[in-house]
């Protein structure tokens, strides 16, 4: 019995903070998205339990925008805007990070080039929001003014302030502050090839292109699993970038769910919608955390 | 020089294609930078310059006066919310790691009937979105007294992290032989004693890997802070920093000022701890 205690004593403290701060809320909110209130002392619910908030919040305009969709015109929606910068976002991070990966191998000093690379995922978020603001300033940054030069004077402007681009900037920074994850993964992964295999296969006369994809792609499939899911969970919850850069403007163009969830919280003190994005936010996600655990402790 | 040769040889490269690939390659890491090399300009620069295009250089005078006007600003002193970041970061990366390494001790050693259920928990917990909590929390902490303070968001902050530490060090204690905890409970030590004389000493890199990793992402969080720090004397530093932007004209001297302000705690420890920092972020996602 004594033994058990001991034992007992080193899971209760994080089992017991988790279940206060984590996994009650979690099943408050998701209650609360069905107008049922487990919170007490407060009363957030005023009509009775159903799926009204669900109906609510997928007809309305900031979560899907038919006629942005139509017309093919920024806003589109929040989840919308998710799914574009996840079909954006994704391949470049993945594709860049694994040939940069490979690329910077022979390179001498890369690992400072790596670590250059990978500032952006050590700096806080908003400061990359700054950052982007600023690079796809009119007056300040360097992007617009590449454009003048390049002549294409409807890209010289503030990118951010307008519909049309946005979104578009957001996710090219997006891109620009997480490549440095997927370099990093795939380095290290290719780190861990065994150097044999690949002199083997040049001694053998196999072209690059070979090699990258009968040799390195396949022996880096758990980094490529990782590095799809982590990305897909970040971008669907992306936040930080959005608020501090345009704040989902103008009039709604970048909105995304997380910001959405947000503005219903705090602004509008609509509280069961808020609830309900976020579920929806936790529904989108869970395949995709239950996918990349099935994979993580496969063997186990 | 030798060594150069040696490579050369190895890939089979001929120095001129080296030189190229490398040129190429410091090209990308200078692209990749330059936003920062962009705000450190228009940090030091007059906004007279900047307007030029913080590249162009044909006047330049540096100062720092946008640095201590961000850090005395009248309404949102970033000297007041470093302070705050700092007193929020310490005890809410002390706290998870320890109770993490205790939890992922459990886990790692101990078998216990629900074990592997309350481990999948942990691994769901740390994917579900920080936006699920916080409604709930919001009403909680204000009725127990906790919102817009300190420990609220400390609380808030150790728990989060606790999931993912625990499966991080559990990972690690695993990789640890077992040889000498046994041979100490056969001399009759009890399992609190193995975990601090045996098992947390010689984990210490991994458990410092955890601490760093932790500290960075509560220093740059910037959700939770939004929600539950309220009253502007307790608003940490990424909160500060974007509200330096002004109702009517955005100030890029002042902002790029606290942006590096702001970083320059995160990178710092990125380059001092560099080792224990990529170790956490990639031991942690290649496990699989």
């Amino acid at each position: 019995m004594k033994d058990v205690l001991e034992k007992a004593s080193f899971l209760i403290p994080a089992l017991l903070l988790i279940f206060t701060f984590v996994i009650y809320p979690t099943i408050a909110t998701i209650l609360l998205s069905f107008n049922i209130n487990l919170i007490p002392g407060v009363n957030l619910v005023e009509g009775s339990t159903s799926l009204e908030n669900y109906v609510k919040v997928l007809t309305s305009e900031e979560f899907i925008n038919p006629t942005g969709l139509r017309t093919s015109s920024f806003p589109m929606g929040a989840i919308v805007h998710n799914v574009i910068w996840i079909l954006i976002h994704l391949p470049a991070t993945t594709i860049l990070g694994l040939l940069l990966a490979v690329f910077l191998q022979n390179i001498k000093g890369s690992s400072i080039i790596r670590s250059m690379i990978f500032l952006g995922m050590v700096i806080p978020m908003v400061v990359g929001a700054l950052m982007i603001a600023f690079s796809f300033n009119k007056d300040m940054g360097i992007v617009p003014s590449i454009f003048k030069c390049l002549g294409i004077l409807s890209l010289y402007k503030t990118w951010t302030s307008y519909p049309d681009t946005a979104l578009l900037s957001l996710i090219i920074g997006s891109i620009w502050l997480w490549t440095g994850f997927s370099v990093t993964l795939y380095s290290a992964g290719l780190a861990s090839i065994p150097k044999e295999l690949i002199e083997a296969a040049k001694i053998d006369g196999a072209p690059f292109r070979v090699i990258l994809f009968k040799i390195i792609i396949p022996l880096l499939r758990p980094v490529t699993v990782t590095v799809v899911a982590m990305t897909i969970l970040w971008v669907l919850k992306i936040f930080d970038i959005v608020y501090v850069a345009t704040r989902g403007g103008p009039g709604g163009a970048s909105m995304v769910m997380a910001l959405l969830m947000w503005d219903y919280f705090a602004r509008m003190n609509a509280y069961t919608l808020s609830a309900t994005i976020a579920t929806l936010l936790t529904i989108i996600v869970l395949p995709v955390v239950i996918l990349w655990i099935r994979y993580a402790t496969r063997g186990e | 020089m030798k060594s150069l040769i040696r490579m050369l040889r190895e890939f089979k490269m001929t120095p001129v294609k080296w030189l190229i690939a490398n040129t190429i390659a410091w090209l990308i890491g200078f692209v990749w930078i330059l936003p920062f090399i962009g705000i450190f300009m228009a940090s030091i620069r007059p906004f007279e310059e900047l307007v030029e295009g913080w590249w162009n250089f044909a006047s330049f005078h540096p100062t720092l006066e946008k640095y201590y006007e961000a850090l005395f600003h009248p309404y949102y002193p970033l000297w007041r919310g470093l302070i705050n970041s700092l007193i929020i970061t310490v005890p809410s990366t002390i706290i998870p790691v320890l109770l993490a390494a205790m939890a992922s001790y459990a886990f790692a050693r101990f078998s216990f009937p629900i074990k592997n259920y309350l481990f999948l928990t942990m691994l769901f917990i740390m994917a579900v979105p920080q936006q699920m909590m916080v409604i709930p929390l919001f009403f909680m902490m204000n009725s127990i007294g906790l919102l817009d303070t300190y420990l609220g968001l400390i609380l808030i902050h150790s728990s989060w992290g606790i999931p993912w530490i625990t499966f991080f060090l559990r990972n690690y204690f695993s990789m640890i032989p077992k040889e000498y905890e046994e041979a100490a409970l056969v001399d009759g030590a009890t399992y609190w004693q193995i975990f601090t004389r045996i098992v947390f000493p010689v984990s210490l890199p991994g458990i410092i890997s955890a601490a760093v990793l932790q500290f960075a992402w509560v220093w740059n969080d910037f959700f939770f802070a939004l929600v539950f720090l309220l009253s502007p004397e307790k608003y940490v530093a990424t909160r500060i920093l974007p509200s330096l932007k002004g109702e009517y004209h955005v100030d890029w001297g002042l902002l790029s000022a606290g942006s590096i302000l702001v970083m320059l705690i995160p990178v710092l420890l990125y380059f001092a701890l560099n080792k224990y920092y990529i170790r956490g972020f990639t031991g942690w996602a290649l496990k699989g």
